[in-house]
């Protein structure tokens, strides 16, 4: 599905993402972990189109989209969940999700579009109560909600997923991971960067891990969860407990 | 005071304050896309009385008002184009002073064009001496015309704003422009339309109120001046609010009569405008809670 090869890109002089590679297959779950500052949210933004690779090169179903601008990348069936979710606050949820389809509309038409409305309500109920309801006054679950709704209303077949679960009580976050779950039921594949490793790679079919700019480990969920280093420096355990673990203890 | 005064007072302040209001609506739409606030407004005005009377000659009134229009609108698509696309990543204020710079360049263009002669355009019905009498007052019918124009060109927009998917998109960009991008839509796009947009609107105040007020090169300034106070006063960014504003304002001018000499009604918008950045900044109909909102 999605292939980058030495990627690298930076802000000025700063480099952030020095010359990493990775792959996604069709189906997957792919997680993304690391620390604060790592330059996940660069690696998205530059396979969302927000910011422009200095080298190497993405390929999106063996087409080569490298430095495409975010239309085009949407065009091609990628989208992106951001960091912060960059909803519209001051318009309605039905408005926000009007939006999210605002290709799909003016290429298929309004009957396509209501079709996609009725399928994001089907997996949010919450947010086919609140079609009226400012975006902005919604609560940060919600929120979050809104925006997968409006990614998947572009009729995406990837998601990039930046943080879902940031800033939201534990309760809200299992509905986030259990939404994302549901996504890869739907036929969609998701790439998602997340600081909750422990939960983001009970889920994942796949992760890697994430060191100052660059793709330091990978492995299925299940490997990376046994990782002693990962253990130590994502999942919050000192090297003793692992060592007390691993002796049966 | 009697009666027909004050109602010939009113009605000359719903004048004046719709045709503000409608040059504080196009501050509003640039604003609202783009975070900068376009001095060359008033001059959308100017050019779209001039060009229309220039055409009134040649054309049926109504054509050459449609023609004036759509070569505002040209002008305004191309000003962004040309130069305020090039500098948008300098900042908001390099921006704000280039606008100023276009208005003078338009306002010269202007004067090499038609002259320092006043011009007028044809009234759009009956002539400078029909009047309608209401309870003993007289209004010339091009009031209600200029009346009817704002209040239509106010409904259309807010049904462009509100139903249409392009509307939408122009709301969604200044409410965040990256996450309209993700969305599919181009920020670049939408700023060209409300340029166009907001130089449309302003031709179409400019060409309702000539006949009542003549036209100039130079009445841009004035009329810009006016229609930023407007935008100020009703809160950056809501067109309702200034209609409101403008409405109120124009009240203010034409009342003001009474105890000022005429010569200083100018004077009444600055006080106001001064009174409100000191003041309330955020405008009297702006809200704290729906301006949180906004991610600019």
């Amino acid at each position: 599905m999605l292939k980058a090869r030495n990627l690298e890109a930076g802000y000025g002089p700063l480099r952030v993402l020095k010359g990493l590679s990775l792959h996604v297959a069709p189906g997957e779950i792919v997680a993304i972990i690391g620390a604060n500052g790592a330059g996940k949210s660069t690696l998205l933004g530059s396979l969302a189109g927000l910011v422009r690779p200095t080298s190497g090169s993405v390929t999106l179903r063996g087409e080569d989209v490298t430095g495409s601008r975010p239309e085009r990348m949407l065009a091609a069936g990628c989208s992106l969940v951001p960091e912060g979710r960059k909803l519209f606050a001051p318009m309605t949820v039905r408005e926000n999700l009007e939006l999210g389809g605002y290709s799909v509309r003016r290429r298929l038409g309004r009957k396509a579009f209501e079709e996609d409305l009725a399928g994001v309500f089907e997996l949010f109920p919450r947010l086919g109560e609140r079609q009226g309801q400012l975006a902005g006054t919604m609560s940060g679950g919600e929120q979050q909600m809104l925006a997968i709704g409006r990614s998947l209303m572009s009729r995406p077949e990837l998601i990039m997923l930046d943080e879902p679960s940031m800033g939201l009580a534990p309760l809200v976050i299992k509905q986030i991971f259990s939404a994302i779950s549901a996504l890869r039921s739907r036929g969609k594949t998701v790439l998602v960067v997340e600081q909750n490793a422990k939960a983001i790679l009970k889920i994942a079919s796949r992760g890697y891990v994430m060191e100052t700019g660059s793709l330091v480990l990978e492995g299925t969920g299940q490997e990376l969860l046994a990782n002693r280093d990962v253990q130590r420096a994502y999942l919050g355990k000192e090297y003793s407990s692992i060592a007390d673990e691993r002796e049966g203890r | 005071m009697r009666a027909e005064l004050f109602l010939q007072y009113l009605v000359s302040g719903l004048i004046y304050g719709s045709i503000y209001a409608a040059v504080a609506i196009g501050f509003n739409i640039i604003y609202n896309a783009t975070g900068i606030i376009n001095f060359a407004q008033g001059e959308f005005a100017m050019l779209g009385g001039m060009i229309a009377s220039s055409l009134a000659s040649r054309l049926p009134l109504a054509l050459a008002m449609a023609a004036a229009v759509a070569a505002t609108t040209l002008v305004g698509i191309g000003m962004e184009r040309a130069f305020l696309r090039r500098i948008a990543r300098g900042g908001v204020l390099k921006m704000i002073i280039a606008t100023i710079g276009l208005s003078i360049a338009i306002r010269e263009i202007a004067l090499l064009i038609w002259g320092e002669s006043v011009r007028t355009l044809p009234f759009f019905s009956g002539t400078e001496v029909s009047s309608v009498g209401i309870a003993g007052a007289h209004f010339s019918p091009q009031v209600f015309w200029v009346l009817g124009v704002t209040a239509l060109v106010v409904a259309a927009l807010t049904a462009f704003f509100k139903l249409t998917l392009i509307g939408k998109a122009m709301r969604g960009c200044s409410a965040n422009r990256e996450g309209a991008s993700l969305c599919g839509i181009d920020p670049d796009l939408m700023v060209t339309l409300a340029f166009g947009l907001s130089a449309a609107i302003g031709a179409i105040a400019g060409c309702a109120v000539a006949p009542l007020t003549q036209t100039h090169y130079a009445i841009g300034t004035g009329l810009g001046i006016k229609g930023f106070t407007v935008a100020a006063f009703g809160g950056l960014g809501n067109s309702l609010a200034a209609v409101g504003a403008g409405l109120i304002l124009g009240m203010l001018e034409s009342f003001s009569i009474i105890v000022v000499p005429e010569a200083y009604k100018d004077v009444v918008s600055i006080v106001v405008l001064l009174a409100v950045l000191f003041a309330k900044p955020s405008g009297i109909f702006g809200s704290r809670a729906a301006g949180a909102l906004k991610d600019y």
